[in-house]
């Protein structure tokens, strides 16, 4: 019976193509360059500023702003995960009964017409020699195997059959890996906050979309500390955080850089720090005109009166970065004066420059004397359930490939023919599914060991 | 004695080796070749002296880590592993025809650490992120896989500077056959493949204690798997579509181009996470 054309069939062989392997790894491999070259997860007003609005209504069709997690790029890796499914259950099928036979098989002249025969001479005679062997040839191979063809003893010996699994393997591990990564999609989340020392949270955002994920407990942290080398590069962050559960101080624990914390499922990460917004700070207010100063301290959002009734003051907040005529004048605060009949208006007060409000010459200035400097810590917070399927998925690729690409199944034959007027004629040949060169040479070596065992008799 | 003064010596070891490959080559004198082995693995010995030495170095400054982290750092361990491999590969296979393609490789990555003044030297102590027992794994796996696709590449050049009958008496005849060429080429991308294969495995598993990520689509991340991608097909074409000679070595070709991008284009034109080599 015919079925071959049959349309399943056909789809089935359509997949089971090494052609398509070969295009999709292209594709792959040429897609995957875009998404270097082009902005990822940029904001619509970066796209427009760089390439124009006419390419960012191209590159927002084919999700070019997030390519790798587009439905095309998705629709590739799929591909190949079916193309190996595929391939790996049309060839196991075909060599299954190869790697587990019921019982060996092998044709002698194969062996003994093919290009890797050893042939050299021996004094003694067949049966001596063929004892010789064949404890040699289990010793080096594995169990012996004999036949006997006319005056012909034939020995035969393999191992590493198993190893022709290894391909298997290898692509089980892809898709081990690529389904590990599916479930961290799925069920985990990526997300981050931002924590002031002394301040806890539980509620954390996700990186994408920022939406809020609620823990299971909250997180604490104590203090935050950079040190830094004499070179003024970063030497260390450093977190201490503890972690309390329906109100119990559970753990409390330093993170680093590459040192997280695992709790429960969920791995909090050091990524980042900076000056927490104070919440207070002391303000001198100078009268020029009188040369009177007061200093209080203010809660920000705190309005106070000036001298003489002339208006009120009120600290507003702190930014990290004052941004002054496009300088960056590094962390200040900023409030806004009010003086009676005149418009207000805002004033930057930063730090690094106590006089800077003076140069504004107006009746009074303003500078922070001091504030109680807290830093944030900004953590990376995420689960992945997903993750133990990729592991899983590496050690098995590196297994795989190990035994894919340095292991072979190799079966060895070794003939004895007697010869006319005593001795005998060995003639050592051997078989691999891969890197014939490799054994050429081991043929060679073993062909040379053997002889000279019997030189020395 | 210091590790620049051993390096430095170790670059123009190199350099002579490649000179005494380029005459025998040129002059058809077996003799150069044989003398040409001798200098690379003079050069080797200086080289692994001056990586042992800078080692020593950091920790007297007071840093103390593995020279393994920055640009510099980087081609000066990528000439060790390429010579390393050079040299198994000769002793091994006995053919002394193609040191003429690898010594250039391996003496220009060193040559390029030492003259090209964009590449500090300066020993620098490690920022947090580098902080890693991973490091080490990572790097040395990473710069063997690019060994192996840069032994690969010499070899795959063999076959467009010579014809598969080359006439009796030109320089070409001299070289490797092609069926020996393809053998190592194969060999040496099965040996890159696997370490490549590691080295991103071991990138993978860092950057997820580092960054509770073990995949970013950072653009070094991203080249390595292309590269990964282009010798897999180079490994599909030959072993299920039979594909050999100069057809696969253009693939290997390819795949060494986007190695060095991956290596060097990274760096200097993309941005990304992998700033430091």
């Amino acid at each position: 019976m015919k079925n071959k054309d049959t349309i399943p069939r056909q789809i089935w062989e359509f997949f089971c193509s090494v052609k398509l392997t070969v295009y999709t790894l292209v594709l792959l491999a040429v897609t995957s360059i875009i998404g270097t070259v082009v902005l990822q997860n940029g904001t619509p007003r970066q796209y427009i500023d760089l390439y124009g609005q006419g390419v960012y209504n191209l590159i927002k069709v084919f999700h070019i702003d997030d390519m790798y997690h587009a439905w095309w790029f998705l629709f590739l890796l799929v591909l190949l995960c079916i193309n190996i499914v595929v391939c790996s259950v049309e060839r196991l099928s075909l060599i299954w009964k190869i790697i587990f036979p019921k019982q060996i098989r092998f044709n002698p002249d194969r062996f003994l017409q093919g290009k890797t025969k050893q042939t050299f001479v021996a004094d003694q005679d067949p049966d001596l020699v063929a004892a010789v062997c064949e404890k040699w040839l289990s010793k080096q191979v594995g169990p012996v195997h004999r036949q006997k063809d006319d005056s012909t003893r034939i020995m035969y010996a393999e191992k590493g059959r198993w190893t022709r699994l290894g391909v298997f393997v290898v692509h089980a591990s892809v898709i081990l890996l690529l389904l590990g990564a599916l479930i961290g999609a799925v069920f985990g989340f990526k997300a981050n906050v931002r924590i002031d020392e002394g301040e806890q949270t539980r509620t954390v955002f996700t990186a994408k979309t920022r939406e809020p994920v609620h823990l299971d407990f909250v997180i604490q942290c104590n203090e935050f500390e950079v040190k830094f080398y004499d070179t003024g590069a970063p030497e260390e962050f450093r977190s201490n955080l503890t972690i309390i559960e329906d109100g119990d101080k559970t753990l409390t624990t330093d993170i680093r850089v590459n040192h997280p914390l695992r709790y429960k499922g969920i791995n909090i990460f050091q990524s980042s720090y900076g000056t927490a917004s104070p919440g207070a700070a002391v303000v001198t207010v100078a009268d020029n005109s009188t040369g009177q100063e007061i200093t209080r301290t203010l809660q920000v959002g705190e309005t106070i009166p000036l001298p003489e009734d002339a208006g009120s003051f009120q600290l507003q907040g702190f930014l990290p970065h004052f941004d002054f005529r496009g300088r960056n004048l590094g962390e200040a605060f900023f409030g806004k004066v009010n003086l009676k009949g005149k418009q207000e208006f805002q004033i930057g007060l930063p730090l690094q420059f106590p006089t800077f409000d003076k140069m504004r010459k107006g009746r009074f200035s303003f500078f922070v004397k001091e504030f109680e400097k807290k830093y944030y810590t900004g953590l990376q917070v995420t689960k992945d359930p997903g993750v133990w399927y990729v592991y899983a998925g590496f050690v098995l690729m590196i297994l795989g490939c190990w035994v894919t690409f340095f292991m072979s199944y190799q079966s060895f034959l070794i003939a004895l023919n007697p010869m006319d007027g005593g001795g005998t004629r060995i003639h050592l040949a051997g078989r691999t599914n891969r890197s014939a060169q490799n054994l050429k040479l081991k043929l060679a070596r073993m062909a040379t060991h053997l002889e000279n065992q019997f030189k020395k008799g | 004695m210091n590790s620049s003064f051993v390096l430095s010596s170790a670059t123009f070891i190199y350099g002579l080796a490649t000179v005494f490959y380029i005459g025998s080559f040129a002059f058809k004198k077996k003799v150069l070749a044989k003398a040409g082995f001798f200098i690379l693995c003079t050069g080797f010995v200086f080289n692994t002296a001056g990586i042992g030495l800078r080692w020593v170095e950091s920790y007297q400054m007071g840093y103390g880590h593995a020279p393994f982290s920055n640009m510099y750092e980087s081609l000066v361990f990528f000439s060790w592993t390429m010579a390393a491999l050079f040299i198994f590969v000769e002793l091994k296979y006995k053919e002394q025809g193609f040191g003429v393609f690898i010594s250039p490789l391996i003496f220009l990555a060193i040559a390029y650490a030492s003259f090209d003044p964009g590449i500090s030297s300066k020993i620098n102590p490690l920022i947090p992120a580098l902080k890693s027992n991973w490091l080490i794994a990572h790097v040395i796996t990473c710069f063997l896989g690019y060994a192996g696709f840069a032994v690969a590449f010499g070899f795959s050049i063999i076959y467009f500077v010579k014809p598969a009958q080359p006439a009796k008496g030109a320089i070409s005849a001299r070289l490797p056959s092609w069926e020996v060429i393809d053998e190592l080429t194969y060999q040496m991308v099965v040996f890159g493949f696997l370490f490549l294969t590691i080295g991103i495995i071991t990138g993978a598993v860092w950057a997820n204690s580092a960054w509770g990520k073990y995949w970013s689509w950072d653009p070094k991340e991203t080249w390595s798997l292309i590269t990964w991608f282009v010798y897999a097909i180079f490994l599909h074409l030959r072993l299920m579509r039979g594909w050999h000679s100069r057809n696969l070595a253009l693939v290997s070709i390819v795949g060494f181009v986007a190695v060095l991008f991956t290596y060097f284009g990274v760096n200097f034109l993309l941005s990304g996470l992998h700033s430091y080599g």
